[in-house]
């Protein structure tokens, strides 16, 4: 494990952002429930890993994060639900994939199922509030995530289109400049784009295409809440967009994301991508992808 | 002359004490809406973007004075709009109030035999010209429909952009408040309708009642808000609204604004029983200062068919249809278990700065009760030297006294020396000493 991994800054920071948020911002989060979604989201790694015959400690990080992302996000009533999108968050990224990279962000696609399929479940986006200085907070501690990870211009740019949308429609229907201001300060807003459409395995390789991609996940999450009236834009507007990463990375081709840069080592030759790639050809029988 | 009311209400100060109700402990007093001096009360049931929303305004001045102004997603038909009985609000009102609950410390002295549960009992509540089509054309406001609904008046009106509205309402014999332009203006240009009301003065008369019944007009939507914004161009201050909603799955909160549970289940001083409605404004007014103003507080949140303890009945089946719970099979009976209706109690207390935008709600999946509860405990009225237990009994009683008085001090700011004064608590007791119980010489 390498101190340089933008992961380990990236974990320090959700669960700090958790505690705060379960201490001070009255979350229904109870701390079985993310104890569940920890072990569940590590077991899951573990069976993948062992079943791929991957080696090294450092793909737990990731499976990590999505515990804590989901923790963060994801509210329920029962201890279940939580380890059961944790579960299938992290088998998703071993099963659904295109090329080199998982399809999905797996916060992401957990939250999105959870929602769909497990009775009793919710998300709070109101709950992190208006309150400036945590905005602050987890705007100046995203930009450190988002800069460690030198994937930073999504997030930048998601917020530049989404919150030019709120800007212009608040000037279109004449509200006061204070609805924008209290969307600028949303907490869930700025977790959102800095901690989940910034992940760098889930975005175009290409600057131009995560632009690009920034832009389409903004309009619709803006049409998502906007236009018909449904909530949770953010999340779905990430959810709907994912599967036209493979097509942006197609149209505009660079090189696959490392978490430690290695210097020499190319992409393909990533562990996990050959083991997975493998995995699929073998065990689900899927075609093998175009290198 | 007619005023713009949307929102603001006024009512006196006065807590309701009913008959004490027998449950684990005794329900005493709630704090009801009559607490608050400003107030409103809006009941939203909703399913599948189906939306019945009532509205009663505890307005106190002429009849004549009286409007409605409320931005609606459709033109409503008149078989779409109702008058419903303002008892309904009032059972609504006395079933999810916060509410004081008191024990009796048993007879230390005595084994105790194990305590009988009893059901809530208290009586079923009562039950509660034509315009100028050519001046309105160009001034941009189009009167889709108009119908007398019970003893309302009701004009559903588009509008193109928010001058003529107001220029239009002027001349139909409304006051509007400053301000009005602008807080209707972001409603025209989401193309929503306004539901106008009034009182028709004839009809009011034969009702024989002295009050304004509660107006419900039911509207499919994929919208799920309350527009609150209009009501503010013509308040001065805070004003307090308390949203029942009525859903199928489970808790309802805000997306827009924090969401959070009131201080509850905690134990007060005794004297809280002849000082609640202080005891729960102040706790409210606290609550709300940590959260800056800006956070809508969850009061009551619980299955519609039982309660524990039970402030009121549940409502019954014939109540919630009237309210406009749809779903519910005339089969269903509410009494004595679940029902497939979860009702929300959310207390905003809005400004026009604190809420800058309208409440916007989502249901979700959330069943888990929660009620505003304080617990007031009454001391064993024994002798210490009755017997040894006797001894722990009171030594525990004065930890505890401190405990309830600085638990008072911390949910409302009152000053800790002032609530130790009003218990009569006196300094600390030195029954606190740690070697008391060191060898037994405790007394």
């Amino acid at each position: 494990m390498s101190f340089k991994d933008p992961r380990l800054f990236q974990i320090a920071l959700l669960g700090c952002l958790l505690g705060l948020g379960a201490f001070f911002r009255d979350f229904a989060i109870r701390p079985e429930q993310i104890a569940l979604a920890i072990v569940s989201a590590l077991a899951t790694q573990a069976l993948f890993i062992h079943q791929l015959k991957l080696k090294g400690s450092i793909n737990y990080l990731s499976a990590l994060i999505t515990a804590f992302s989901l923790s963060l996000l994801l509210r329920a009533d029962s201890n279940w639900v939580h380890p059961m999108a944790a579960c299938a968050a992290i088998a998703a990224k071993f099963v659904i994939r295109t090329g080199q990279k998982h399809v999905f962000n797996p916060g992401n696609l957990g939250v999105v199922l959870a929602l769909l399929f497990l009775p009793g479940s919710w998300t709070s986006s109101g709950q992190w509030g208006q309150d400036i200085a945590i905005a602050a907070w987890v705007f100046m501690l995203g930009t450190l995530v988002t800069t460690k990870a030198r994937r930073g211009d999504i997030s930048w740019a998601f917020l530049g289109f989404f919150l030019g949308i709120v800007a212009l429609r608040v000037m279109i229907l004449g509200q006061k400049p204070a609805v924008f201001l209290h969307q600028l300060t949303n907490g869930s807003l700025l977790l959102f784009a800095f901690f989940m459409i910034s992940d760098p395995m889930t975005i175009p390789n290409h600057p131009r295409g995560r632009i690009l991609y920034a832009f389409l996940v903004a309009v619709l999450a803006a049409v998502w809440q906007y236009g018909l009236f449904r909530t949770n834009g953010l999340i779905w507007a990430l959810f709907l967009c994912s599967p036209l990463v493979p097509l942006i990375d197609r149209w505009l081709p660079a090189g696959r994301y490392k978490w430690i840069p290695t210097g020499g080592s190319n992409a393909t030759s990533h562990p996990e991508t050959v083991a997975v790639d493998r995995y699929r050809r073998c065990v689900i029988g899927a075609a093998a992808p175009g290198s | 002359m007619l005023l713009i009311v949307i929102g603001a209400a006024s009512s006196g100060l006065l807590l309701q004490v009913p008959d004490a109700e027998a449950f684990c402990g005794f329900y005493v007093a709630r704090a009801d809406v009559k607490l608050y001096n400003k107030s409103s009360q809006v009941a939203v049931v909703r399913h599948d973007n189906k939306t019945v929303m009532s509205m009663l305004n505890d307005f106190e001045g002429e009849m004549k004075d009286f409007a409605l102004v409320v931005p609606v997603p459709v033109v409503l038909e008149e078989g779409q709009i109702h008058v419903a009985d303002k008892a309904l609000f009032e059972h609504l009102d006395a079933f999810s109030a916060p509410r004081l609950v008191e024990y009796h410390d048993p007879d230390p002295c005595r084994v105790y035999e194990a305590e009988s549960w009893g059901m809530a009992k208290s009586a079923a509540p009562p039950m509660a010209g034509a315009l100028r089509d050519e001046r309105s054309r160009a001034l941009g406001v189009t009167v889709e429909a108009q119908y007398t609904v019970g003893e309302y008046d009701i004009v559903i009106l588009s509008a193109t952009e928010s001058g003529g509205l107001e220029t239009w309402l002027i001349e139909s014999g409304y006051r509007v408040p400053a301000g009005a332009r602008r807080a209707l203006q972001p409603y025209i240009r989401q193309g929503l309708k306004f539901f106008v009301a009034r009182v028709n003065l004839k009809e009011q008369a034969a009702t024989g009642l002295s009050w304004l019944r509660p107006l419900q007009f039911a509207f499919e939507s994929p919208r799920f808000m309350l527009p609150i914004r209009l009501g503010m161009a013509n308040s001065q201050g805070a004003q307090d609204l308390i949203v029942y909603l009525m859903t199928r799955e489970g808790r309802v909160e805000t997306t827009n604004y924090r969401t959070i549970k009131i201080p509850s289940d905690v134990e007060i001083p005794e004297f809280a029983l002849t000082e609640f409605a202080d005891v729960y404004r102040a706790l409210f007014e606290r609550a709300l200062a940590k959260e800056g103003g800006r956070a809508v507080f969850t009061e009551y949140a619980w299955n519609m068919g039982w309660c524990d303890p039970c402030a009121s009945d549940p409502l019954s089946s014939a109540e919630l249809r009237e309210l406009g719970v749809f779903w519910l099979d005339e089969a269903n009976d509410t009494r004595g278990g679940a029902v497939p209706v979860q009702l929300t109690r959310l207390h905003v207390r809005y400004t026009a700065e604190t809420f800058p935008e309208d409440l916007v709600f989502q249901e979700t999946g959330d069943r888990e009760n929660f009620q505003g509860r304080y617990i007031v405990r009454h001391p064993w009225k024994g002798e210490a030297g009755e017997c040894s237990a006797a001894r722990d009994y009171f030594r525990n009683l004065r930890a505890r006294q401190d405990r309830e008085a600085e638990t008072l001090a911390g949910l409302t700011g009152w000053d800790l020396a002032d609530i130790r004064r009003k218990m009569k608590l006196g300094s600390r007791p030195k029954s606190d000493s740690w070697w008391r119980k060191l060898w037994g010489n405790g007394g």
